[in-house]
């Protein structure tokens, strides 16, 4: 059982992922509380009783454009403790900004293939539902890739760039020593290397979007 | 020597193919003008048996039809005096079109009855002068050429002349040979270039109908282009609906199943199977971005030229001044343009370095990609720009390649920022 059952509304127009992402979550535990289509309707049921965490896809009916990302802002402008995740079949950094843009409350981009390794993702749920922030390894990957002929981006070394990817991507110390297979007093050493090369400030709270909006420049 | 005017004023004008061209011209009017002048006779003929009831009064309107078929015939004919040709004056008239829509169309077009005229014009009086004079001047001319063997055998008449032995026939020849070839070859030239010229002014297209052609090719290109981009949205619309769903419901079902499997060989193949499937869905997303990429759809040139440049395995810098966003077909090409350099520079160009450069002048948009690699690129080496071209000129755009043994090589993309003539 998950450490906290989750009330969950999940929006995805394809029948055949929203019944599989609605498995992988009854399974886990959580209460998928409505499945719905489109992004019209998702508001209306966020409203009407707003849920843990809404589960949204980018690209849904009628427009099949950025329903779903639109959706997700104005469920965050109205309702800021609910959290979010958004999976998309693509994902890109250009997409970031209209999601960073409140800096609070819990946020998540991931792509649908990160579905697929469970244990994984539910701990994004869990990361998103306590108002943290979960960034997909490839939108990190672009965000680095951007930076590389940056100044303070190359005076790190290859294993605090790593650190520097993992905690973009929104996980906890423990987890990237986990990941690294070091310990966590090594990964707080490095995370202070990092900062201090970067100059910023590592406030403990916000050190996700403290590196995601320098990474964005 | 492009025209047959031109020809004529040359000093090498007896010695080139312009008067035998013109003696073709000239001669082919004659089957050509009789056939002309017997199908108008007896298609009025026709009409006016017909005309009782009503059937030939009809026929009459269709008479342009004939100057169209006329005006083909000639146009083809000219090309003997003009190789260029001479362009249509019909305006194009869309595939779609029935063939009696595309006849009404036909007939009522100006240029169809001014073809008619010329046909008239044509087979009454221009090709029995051209009988008259081009066969004349061929008799002549053959006769003088055979002169000294019939002078041999019996006396022939030239004009004040009689030439009774061979010899005299070779004096006639050799004197009056010349003479008669270089009289005859200027005035059957000025007049088969004046009646190619007739030929085209009736039978061109006027200044407004080139320019109408001009608009039509214009506008059938960007209905090409945009052709294109529709059916790129639409396979790509139909891999993410389709295939990619699929494949995400798969890895979804096998990460299930590693969670329920023991440690064992059977989990291992799952967890391989489920590589596997992921590694799919990657070359699927690569695929669908060649097609239609969704960041340039969502974000514009800027965030997609961006992509693409971070997805490039040496650095590259991107300076982009776009204060708005630009017609689809246009961020697509210049996209596309960039794409497709930024492949090339990484494949051939062994460049450390890369900087793409976009800014709006003028109202047009121009893009450059510049590289410090080792130059030499075939701009017609690789179909991928060859295409780009394409794309580009339908939109009125340029592509320049500067690539110098060595290097480095620079491209420059321009293109008008908006879509309208």
């Amino acid at each position: 059982m998950p450490a906290r059952r989750l009330s969950i509304v999940l929006a995805e127009d394809s029948l055949l992922l929203r019944e599989g992402l609605a498995s992988i979550l009854d399974r886990a535990g959580h209460e998928v509380r409505d499945a719905v289509g489109d992004a019209d309707t998702l508001l209306a049921v966020v409203r009407k009783e707003p849920p843990d965490l809404v589960i949204t896809d980018v690209r849904m009916p009628p427009g099949h454009s950025d329903e779903g990302l639109r959706a997700a802002a104005a469920i965050r402008a109205e309702l800021p403790g609910i959290g979010i995740l958004v999976l998309s079949q693509y994902v890109a950094d250009a997409y970031l900004s209209s999601l960073l843009e409140s800096t609070t409350g819990g946020i998540g981009y991931l792509l649908k293939d990160r579905v697929g390794h469970v244990t994984e993702f539910l701990a994004s749920l869990d990361r998103v539902a306590d108002g943290g922030t979960v960034v997909d390894p490839e939108v990190v990957r672009q965000l680095l890739a951007r930076r590389r002929d940056d100044g303070p981006l190359a005076a790190l070394t290859p294993r605090e760039l790593e650190v520097l990817a993992l905690m973009a991507e929104g996980r906890v110390n423990s987890s990237i020593a986990e990941q690294l297979v070091v310990s966590e007093a090594a990964v707080r050493k490095h995370v202070g290397n990092i900062f201090a090369k970067l100059h910023l400030d590592d406030g403990r709270d916000r050190r996700v979007s403290a590196v995601l909006t320098y990474l964005r420049g | 020597m492009n025209t047959a005017w031109a020809a004529l004023t040359s000093r090498r004008y007896l010695v080139s193919s312009w008067p035998w061209r013109s003696y073709a011209y000239l001669l082919s009017s004659v089957p050509a003008g009789a056939a002309t002048i017997c199908v108008l006779i007896g298609a009025a003929a026709v009409s006016a048996l017909l005309s009782p009831i009503l059937v030939g009064v009809l026929l009459l309107t269709a008479f342009p039809l004939l100057g169209v078929l006329i005006g083909i015939m000639e146009r083809y004919r000219a090309r003997l005096m003009m190789p260029a040709g001479i362009s249509t004056p019909h305006a194009q008239v869309p595939q779609s079109t029935g063939l009696r829509e595309r006849l009404r169309f036909r007939r009522r077009e100006q240029a169809s009855v001014r073809a008619l005229g010329y046909g008239f014009l044509f087979g009454v009086f221009l090709w029995p002068l051209n009988a008259l004079f081009a066969g004349v001047s061929l008799a002549v001319l053959a006769i003088t050429l055979v002169a000294p063997f019939i002078a041999d055998d019996d006396e022939i008449g030239m004009g004040p002349w009689t030439l009774t032995t061979f010899w005299e026939g070779l004096l006639f020849l050799v004197l009056f040979g010349p003479i008669w070839y270089t009289v005859s070859s200027y005035l059957l030239g000025w007049l088969a270039a004046g009646q190619a010229e007739l030929a085209k002014v009736m039978l061109g297209p006027r200044e407004d109908e080139l320019r109408r052609n001009l608009a039509d090719l214009r506008r059938s290109r960007l209905d090409l282009v945009d052709a294109f981009e529709t059916e790129r949205a639409r396979i790509e619309r139909h891999l993410h609906d389709g295939v990619q769903q699929r494949l995400v419901g798969l890895t979804m079902t096998l990460g299930l199943a590693e969670l329920d499997l023991p440690e064992g060989e059977g989990r291992r193949l799952v967890v391989k199977a489920h590589g596997e499937a992921e590694a799919a869905l990657a070359d699927l997303r690569e695929a669908v971005r060649g097609i239609h990429p969704r960041v340039l759809i969502d974000h514009g040139l800027e965030a997609a030229v961006r992509e693409v440049a971070d997805r490039s395995p040496m650095p590259v810098t991107v300076r982009m001044e776009l204060p708005r966003r630009l017609p689809p077909p246009i961020e697509a090409a210049a996209y596309f343009v960039v794409s497709e350099a930024l492949g090339n520079v990484a494949k051939h160009a062994q460049a450390s370095r890369c900087e793409v450069d976009g800014w709006i002048v003028d109202d047009q948009l121009v893009v450059t990609i510049a590289d410090d690699g080792i130059g030499g690129a075939d701009p017609t080496g690789g179909t991928g720009l060859t295409g780009l071209v394409t794309r580009l000129d339908a939109l009125g755009g340029t592509l320049d390649l500067t690539s110098p043994p060595g290097g480095p090589t620079r491209l420059r993309m321009e293109t008008p920022c908006r879509l309208d003539d």
